[in-house]
């Protein structure tokens, strides 16, 4: 979707301000709402393109005036909102009123360490064709603007790049995102130069890569 | 996204007090309804506030200054070179290492979201999350890194890597003059997380701790 989340290039946030000694987090909630959100995954059963979507689909100015982890809670509310795990009327009430839906598993605290040094590889060894295209090759974001999840950023769509790498067969997040399924693709390293992107004002040497899964691509 | 993080979230009545309260009713909703467990959740925080953070980074660019077939090992394929010091899993499960050089400096960025090597350098600082860093990083990182107070010789090339997909990368800053026959323990305290992201420089031997 062509939402707020989209901020490559957008100008007018200002300059980057970092603060010095930062904590890991905040606020006691955001370390809850992290936290929940980690383990949420595994009865929710969402992937993380589903995740993302939640967070990002919303209305720019909802986007763009909430904090981080302010974002991060209303994603996993929406996604257990969705599957019916939990209603509206009971984060108000803040207990139970209505009966608990069975889950398949939860997070226990001896699976933490276990699911977090596992992770979420993306990548697959069924790729059923090679790669359409090689290093060196040069290629043209297209031009798409689906109203769903997308990892394609406005500011690459219908430039042209070279391909720098091949990264394997990957999940493809159009698809997941949706409940699709993984369908997953070839994924490059598209590199631009900085003039193609930005026009004559762009710091001559610059070069900005973006991953790019084969189906954003086409052969230029 | 705003800078709310740095209101007072105990301020009755702010939008991030009725946060807070929101998020205790839910976590107590989720414990009532067999769906989160409290003790896993301490445990989740305690990983990322205590054992995994840039720290994991700093041994990783230390060992590739110290070891030159390290080094040649993280270039070519991060993630098992990084699985040598037991660092992998969540947003670090696909890693490419970019290396600085004198003629090129790189920067990383997730325009579409927060995207963080995780494993090597912990959750993401706000200012990497936020949309000056996520707007500016892809346009003007010369921009970007006069806002973190340096200015880069206008000789050198520079090169943004927006994490549009599931690959983490670590920047491989350049190994500071004058750190020859540095242990590598000694050279862990020269790496900052900057410097690893892109927006920072190590420090030089004589800030060392």
């Amino acid at each position: 979707m062509d939402g707020a989340h989209d901020m490559g290039g957008t100008d007018g946030f200002g300059p980057v301000v970092a603060e010095f000694d930062e904590p890991v987090f905040h606020a006691a909630w955001e370390r809850r709402a992290f936290a929940i959100t980690l383990a949420m995954g595994m009865p929710g059963g969402w992937n993380i393109d589903m995740s993302r979507f939640a967070r990002e689909d919303r209305p720019p100015e909802d986007y763009l005036g909430m904090s981080y982890y302010q974002i991060w809670l209303a994603g996993v509310e929406r996604l257990m909102l969705e599957r019916g795990l939990i209603a509206s009327d009971e984060i108000d009430a803040g207990k139970p009123l209505h009966p608990a839906k069975p889950v398949a598993k939860t997070l226990t605290p001896d699976g933490v360490a276990k699911m977090l040094h596992r992770g979420g590889p993306t990548e697959r060894n069924n790729a059923p064709s090679p790669a359409l295209f090689a290093p060196g090759d040069r290629v043209r974001a297209k031009v798409i603007h689906p109203p769903t999840h997308t990892r394609l950023p406005q500011y690459a769509r219908g430039h042209y790049g070279t391909v720098e790498r091949v990264l394997g067969f990957h999940v493809f997040p159009d698809s997941n995102a949706t409940g699709e399924g993984e369908n997953p693709q070839w994924l490059y390293t598209v590199t631009f130069d900085g003039g193609e992107l930005w026009g004559q004002a762009s710091e001559p040497s610059l070069k900005v890569s973006i991953d790019a899964w084969e189906p954003y691509l086409e052969r230029a | 996204m705003s800078d709310h993080h740095h209101d007072h979230a105990s301020e009755p009545g702010s939008p991030l007090a009725e946060t807070d309260l929101r998020v205790r009713a839910l976590e107590s909703l989720l414990v009532e309804k067999g769906l989160v467990d409290p003790a896993a959740l301490d445990a989740v925080i305690d990983t990322y506030e205590t054992k995994v953070g840039p720290r994991n980074g700093a041994r990783v660019v230390a060992r590739a200054w110290a070891d030159p077939d390290y080094r040649a090992r993280l270039l070519k394929d991060a993630t098992p070179a990084i699985a040598e010091l037991d660092y992998a899993g969540r947003q670090g499960e696909h890693l490419v290492a970019v290396e600085n050089t004198p003629a090129l400096h790189n920067m990383v960025v997730c325009t579409l979201c927060s995207c963080y090597p995780w494993p090597v350098l912990g959750l993401p600082p706000v200012w990497y999350k936020s949309a000056p860093y996520r707007s500016k990083a892809v346009k003007d990182p010369r921009g970007v890194l006069r806002d973190f107070g340096f200015e880069l010789p206008e000789g050198t090339q520079i090169r943004v890597w927006d994490s549009t997909a599931e690959i983490r990368y670590l920047v491989l800053p350049l190994r500071p003059a004058g750190t020859e026959g540095w242990s590598e323990e000694r050279l862990v305290s020269l790496v900052t997380r900057d410097s690893m992201i892109g927006t920072g420089l190590p420090k030089q031997p004589h800030e060392a701790a």
